[in-house]
């Protein structure tokens, strides 16, 4: 049976460094999800929650890309995500035509991610003096800043919201969306910059020492997770056709942030865990009606005391190590056998 | 003129209760350098422990106060020993995470248990005067004084007591104090007991202010004391108080001059130009960084 497991391991590793993986399953996914919504292969209630883990997913890794590979701590990403969110929508009801929305929904995302990322280039500033939880709570005070703003913008709704949107949001838009964004920060994080990205949150003034541009890479790291989170807001808008500001609070912040904690820092295959088990479990537990809410938290504190770095903490899904960084591992491995060999 | 000394009345009232609470985060930040997320929902733990006391017990007000202060810190101490010291070696945002948790199981399971918001029953006779033609009220009185007889008593704690010493050693070197044979652990559970008191006692305050309370109310009101913590700096027990007071101060000067719906956006704009100019908060020090 072990040797079974072993064979299937073997197989999946071959099957997930594969060079055609990554086109294979994207053309899969992308025709099972066009399928799924015009055939009825999945109900609209589980096409909704695959909708919903999608969005959550760009959530947490754009958010990961901050809080695990930068090393700050952020705690405003509903902000960026509620500006995403207005302007997608005012885009699609008062702007586009209504006969062409299905085709400019697209350019309704992407300008939603760009009015966020603009934001998130006046968030990165601060970030240059101040780190830690100095900077935590520019973010925070950031957050309430959109939301308290958005509630005084009577044009947009005010504190009532914003409705009007049409359902947009279809299942093979998310996937498109949510590969994207994990693709985009994966290989972010594996090139060269990401280097940079890393060296800053194990030592800013080493790494800066050390010829990394720190500003030039906190903006780009801003912009880029303001973005997505940014894009998940339109889509999360075009999802739900109705956003008031109370939706993107502090608890959206906070909840985003568990998934990130959850699956676990600086991986990617954690956040994409943590996002999937956050949204189902919830989903899951819904007949016990409040007390998921209260059962939720209390598991996220147990999962913090026995494994205070999340489900994945710091390790990466091997489907998402580039082969160099593999093979890299492999010899190191191979060197430190041979020399504690020969030691021995 | 009369208007603007009812506001500052008004301002002096809502930053004791600020003042209050951020000195919880200030003093757990400065003894383990983690921010206690989870305060503000003991705040508010605070306001129910007073509604279930003054509803099911009726006792006066000093009794009332007595056993709220006991069971938030009874309660603090409980989360640090049950949630926070397993992880005192772990990284600090995983403890960090932990009292978001802790905060949100809070809120959730009083929600649960408490699903409308109750009105805390006037424990006092409220008697109102006229100096002048600003009126002032014996709750607004009570609440200023015991807010800075509080403070007070907090501030020789820290400054003259044994214990107050060990807490300051403890925030200066960590690994060196132990062995100086100072009770690490019994001495953070005091801090605990203490931080977590006065945010009960801060929570009956607000509940007889705004009677209205419901399980929601910490966050805003844990938020907005935290942000006085670090206009303040954080850690700075002196700072607290006066980060509370003029957080107090501003919101209410804002929403006296401009519709109330301003109040947050102002207050946190202000704060983020605070940051910019002092980043570490009016009485901090940035700490030197070593490569």
């Amino acid at each position: 049976m072990a040797a079974f497991y072993k064979n299937i391991l073997a197989r999946w590793q071959y099957i997930s460094t594969h060079k055609f993986f990554w086109p294979v399953f994207f053309v899969a996914g992308l025709a099972f999800s066009i399928a799924a919504a015009t055939f009825d292969i999945l109900d609209l209630y589980l096409q909704l929650i695959l909708i919903y883990v999608g969005i959550n997913i760009i959530l947490t890794v754009s958010l990961n890309l901050v809080n695990g590979y930068m090393g700050e701590f952020s705690i405003g990403h509903a902000g960026f995500m509620a500006i995403g969110a207005y302007t997608a929508s005012l885009l699609t009801v008062n702007i586009f035509p209504a006969g062409a929305l299905n085709y400019l929904f697209p350019l309704a995302i992407v300008a939603g991610g760009m009015a966020a990322a603009a934001v998130g280039l006046i968030v990165a500033v601060p970030s240059f003096k101040t780190r830690g939880d100095y900077l935590a709570i520019v973010t925070l005070a950031f957050g309430m800043i959109v939301k308290s703003g958005i509630e005084n913008i009577e044009a947009i709704g005010g504190p009532r919201g914003f409705l009007g949107m049409s359902k947009l949001t279809t299942l093979p838009w998310v996937f498109f969306w949510t590969v994207l964004s994990v693709w985009v920060i994966r290989n972010l994080v594996y090139s060269k910059f990401g280097r940079g990205v890393l060296s800053i949150r194990e030592d800013e003034i080493a790494s800066d020492l050390m010829s990394v541009n720190t500003r030039q890479v906190k903006i780009i790291v801003f912009v880029v997770s303001s973005f997505f989170a940014g894009v998940a807001g339109g889509l999360f808008a075009h999802a739900l056709q109705f956003i008031n500001p109370r939706m993107f609070d502090i608890i959206k912040s906070t909840d985003i942030l568990i998934m990130v904690y959850l699956g676990g820092i600086a991986s990617i295959g954690g956040s994409i865990i943590g996002a999937v088990i956050y949204t189902i479990l919830l989903e899951i537990l819904r007949p016990l009606g409040i007390w998921r809410m209260v059962l939720m938290p209390l598991m996220l504190v147990v999962l913090m005391i026995y494994r205070p770095r999340g489900i994945m903490g710091m390790r990466e899904a091997r489907f998402f190590v580039p082969l160099r960084d593999l093979l890299a591992a492999k010899l190191w491995k191979q060197k430190k056998k041979e020399a504690s060999d020969a030691s021995a | 003129m009369t208007y603007i000394l009812q506001q500052i009345l008004n301002a002096l009232q809502l930053g004791s209760i600020y003042a209050l609470i951020a000195l919880g985060y200030t003093m757990v930040y400065g003894i383990l350098t983690m921010i206690n997320f989870a305060h503000g929902d003991l705040f508010m733990v605070g306001a129910f422990f007073c509604f279930l006391i003054a509803v099911y017990l009726q006792l006066p007000f000093v009794p009332t106060l007595m056993l709220t202060m006991f069971g938030v810190a009874c309660l603090g101490v409980l989360i640090e020993r049950m949630a926070y010291k397993p992880l005192r070696a772990a990284p600090r945002v995983s403890a960090i995470i932990t009292a978001l948790g802790v905060g949100l199981f809070l809120e959730n399971f009083t929600l649960a248990l408490s699903p409308y918001p109750k009105n805390i029953p006037p424990l006092l006779t409220d008697k109102t005067w006229m100096i002048g033609s600003v009126t002032i009220s014996s709750l607004q009185i009570i609440i200023i004084a015991l807010s800075v007889s509080l403070m007070l008593i907090l501030d020789f704690i820290v400054q003259r007591t044994k214990a107050g010493m060990a807490m300051r050693a403890i925030s200066w070197d960590k690994t060196i104090v132990p062995l100086m044979g100072v009770p690490v652990n019994k001495i953070i559970s005091l801090t605990f007991a203490i931080g977590t008191g006065l945010g009960g006692a801060a929570g009956m305050m607000y509940g007889l202010a705004y009677p209205v309370i419901d399980p929601y109310m910490g966050i805003m009101v844990g938020w907005k004391a935290f942000i006085s913590a670090v206009v303040g700096g954080i850690g700075n027990v002196r700072g607290a108080m006066i980060g509370g007071f003029i957080l107090g101060t501003v919101e209410i000067l804002v929403a006296a001059f401009f519709p109330s719906t301003y109040r947050d956006f102002v207050a946190f704009t202000l704060l983020l130009i605070l940051l910019i100019f002092r980043p570490y908060g009016i009485l901090g020090k940035p700490s030197p960084q070593k490569v």
